[in-house]
């Protein structure tokens, strides 16, 4: 693993057993991440996008373990310098790891407990970890709601007395409370206003410049993470099909449903136009995904060969990986020519 | 939570009685004018008594000397009153000694008679069949059972939060097994299980113990309920993402369980819980009146019932039966309340 990765997931997998309808006996399988491979360097943000029940948030809980992956390995760079595998670590050995890998959720409704006060709540990792002493509690609870914008004397009040935006905040304070090295953000700003949006994301920002956090960000939308991303990785019916430096998707990616999401974004200028070409149909079923590439039935660019035989994860070119079999042959047009 | 309940009329009156009647349990003693326990051969079965208000234009409650005389014919005790031999009926008036929750050692009561004791001229319910005052008994019974239901349904709160939360969080093999011994709890069929049991209870047995073994025993079923109900808020509650940013700076299950996951579920408690209490306090008195329960020199109102057993003792003494209006007005009020309780915790249920 090279010296500037945190997270390096290689082949993560996660299967759940579907009872058919009427048939209760023969379990079926649902892929909901099919071999998903990525790395999230240090200081730097992987944005982790793709349609909706495509498998990100099965993806990031099997990473922070809010589940068990059913195969692939989690390998997590610590404090201490080491590497260990997440996925194969359990419950007590995942424990004194807690701290460094933190969660901002999608929902600022329920990610905070209506019943306990927003010291109560930002103090929560502190006092799991053993902080017993109610001043320095305070005290830390007063500077992590300082850093994100917060007023400190309104650590006494209870979570419905904030707007989306303000609990947003909270939530990221409280992910902060450990110093984490990795935040992961599932669909972070996904429920907030445009404007709001912003500003979360600039002090995601401005938070990762001032304590070199590393982000593994989820989103549905590729125009989101476009300014704040370092890397991006597209995801499809519970696999990756292209993963590659931000700038580099953008301006010019490689497999045709990247190309389709980012002619979806739309543009502020009304006098750029742009063929319109999205993929037309629905996303396929991760229970029952059609044969050979997964997309082929919504690409324009399917060949024969597409619906038969699947194609591999494969390094086209230095720090471009992508799954498709006409990668090389295809000129595809990103928004920034 | 509060201003749905508050909506719901009769529960507000349920609930009403309901503190009523717990106070008149802290102040039984209190309100018990005549010692419970002493026996009087004197006054076997005296009828209820009336408290004439006035005397003479003024107003001095009084009552009038009994005088016992047997029918010739039929040879039943019979009470007359002596009208000519007033005894004042006063209120605060000392009495036997008593210690005021347990604490406070004092002998005054809310009234007695002036001139004669108390214990062989007052009885507004009348006496039982050994001469006590069932008035009296009544308030120091209706303590016994309250305290019964209340001390009942705190053990199956306990069993059934801490088996409820476990079985929804952890789920699994630990599930199943809760879930199943659960079944075979609620598949036997009460009465008979609750008569196996308080059977069993050896008759050398203090008071204290039959007692505390009799709560057990009503609460030993008591607990399935609570922990089916908590198990589904419990289960509901494990996909929340607060609990999983519990879990995610490494808090342990039982934490996330008493910070996070029991509190969201409190008013489900409370609603279970006042349900409850009514069917504990009616199976002791069932027990305890068909002999099994709690049994003389205890007071509850399931052994002053007893006492009521025979129809001829009803038909002759109909006052024996009285006992039985407080039991129906207690359950009822508590199902009313725990009803509106349960309607203000869970509106779409
Ligand atoms: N616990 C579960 N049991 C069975 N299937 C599941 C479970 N969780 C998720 N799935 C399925 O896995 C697939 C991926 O779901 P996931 O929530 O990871 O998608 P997502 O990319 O996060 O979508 P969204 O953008 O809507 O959040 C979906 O088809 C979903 O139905
Ligand atoms: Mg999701």
């Amino acid at each position: 693993m090279p010296a500037d990765v945190i997270l390096r997931v290689r082949g993560l997998t996660k299967h759940f057993g579907v009872a058919r309808d009427g048939e209760a006996a023969s379990a079926d399988i649902l892929r909901a991440v099919d071999d998903v491979s990525f790395s999230v360097r240090r200081a730097k943000t992987l944005a982790l996008v793709g349609e909706s029940g495509c498998g990100k948030t099965t993806a990031v809980r099997c990473i922070v373990r809010a589940m068990p992956p059913t195969s692939g390995n989690v390998w997590f760079r610590t404090t201490a310098g080491g590497v260990v595998d997440l996925a194969a670590l359990n419950e007590a050995g995942l424990r004194p790891l807690r701290a460094e890998i933190q969660m901002v959720f999608q929902d600022p409704y329920s990610s905070l407990n209506p019943r306990l006060s927003v010291l109560d709540i930002i103090a929560e990792p502190l006092v799991v970890s053993g902080v017993r002493n109610r001043t320095v509690i305070r005290d830390r609870v007063a500077n992590l709601l300082e850093l994100v914008g917060l007023r400190p004397d309104h650590m006494a009040r209870y979570p419905n007395a904030f707007s989306g935006g303000e609990r947003q905040r909270i939530g990221i304070a409280r992910a902060l409370a450990l110093h984490p090295r990795l935040v992961i953000a599932d669909e972070a700003v996904s429920a907030l206003d445009v404007s709001v949006r912003a500003q979360i994301l600039n002090l995601l920002l401005e938070l990762q410049d001032r304590y070199h956090i590393s982000y593994l960000l989820v989103s549905h939308d590729l125009g989101i993470v476009k300014h704040i991303s370092d890397q991006v990785g597209v995801m499809y019916v519970g696999q990756m099909v292209e993963s590659a430096d931000c700038q580099a998707i953008y301006r010019r990616p490689l497999h045709p449903y990247t190309a389709a999401l980012l002619a979806a974004v739309p543009i502020p200028d009304p006098r750029r136009r742009r063929a319109a070409y999205a993929a037309p149909g629905e996303a396929a079923s991760p229970r029952n995904p059609p044969p050979g590439c997964t997309f082929h039935p919504r690409c324009q660019h399917a060949i024969p060969r597409c619906k038969l035989e699947r194609p591999q994860w494969a390094e086209l070119e230095p720090g471009r990986f992508v799954r498709c079999h006409r990668a090389h042959e295809l000129q595809l047009r990103g928004i920034e020519a | 939570m509060r201003r749905r309940f508050v909506k719901h009329r009769l529960a507000v009156c349920g609930g009403l009685v309901v503190v009523a009647f717990y106070l008149a349990a802290a102040f039984a003693d209190f309100l018990a004018y005549s010692d419970p326990g002493k026996l009087d051969a004197q006054r076997i079965l005296v009828p209820p008594q009336r408290v004439s208000l006035w005397s003479a234009g003024r107003f001095s409650p009084h009552v009038y000397r009994l005088v016992r005389t047997r029918n010739p014919e039929t040879l039943v005790l019979d009470y007359s009153a002596d009208r000519s031999v007033e005894i004042p009926v006063v209120l605060f008036a000392h009495g036997y000694p008593y210690r005021l929750f347990g604490l406070f050692p004092t002998d005054i009561h809310w009234i007695g008679t002036r001139g004669e004791p108390t214990e062989s001229s007052l009885f507004l319910l009348g006496s039982d069949a050994l001469g006590r005052d069932l008035f009296s008994r009544l308030v120091v019974g209706t303590r016994t059972s309250l305290t019964i239901g209340l001390v009942g349904v705190c053990i199956s709160l306990v069993l059934g939060v801490i088996l409820g939360a476990v079985s929804g969080f952890y789920g699994g093999i630990v599930d199943l097994v809760i879930q199943r011994v659960i079944e075979m709890l609620r598949a036997i069929p009460t009465l008979p299980l609750w008569l196996g049991l308080a059977a069993a209870i050896p008759p050398t047995w203090s008071v204290t113990s039959v007692y505390f073994t009799i709560t057990l025993i009503v609460s030993f079923v008591g607990w399935t309920e609570l922990a089916r109900e908590l198990r589904g808020r419990i289960m509901s509650l494990r996909h929340e993402d607060f609990v999983l940013a519990a879990e995610l700076c490494g808090a342990r299950p039982r934490r996330i369980m008493f910070v996070h996951m029991i509190p969201a579920c409190t008013s489900h408690i409370i609603a279970t819980a006042t349900l409850a209490l009514p069917t504990m306090i009616s199976s002791e008195t069932a027990l305890s009146f068909l002999g099994l329960g709690l049994r003389s020199p205890a007071i509850s109102l399931g052994v002053l019932l007893n006492g009521a057993q025979n129809i001829q003792a009803v038909a002759l003494y109909p006052w024996l039966i009285s006992p039985a209006l407080p039991t129906a007005v207690i359950v009822l009020a508590f199902n009313l309340m725990g009803d509106g309780l349960r309607d203000a915790a869970d509106p779409y249920a």
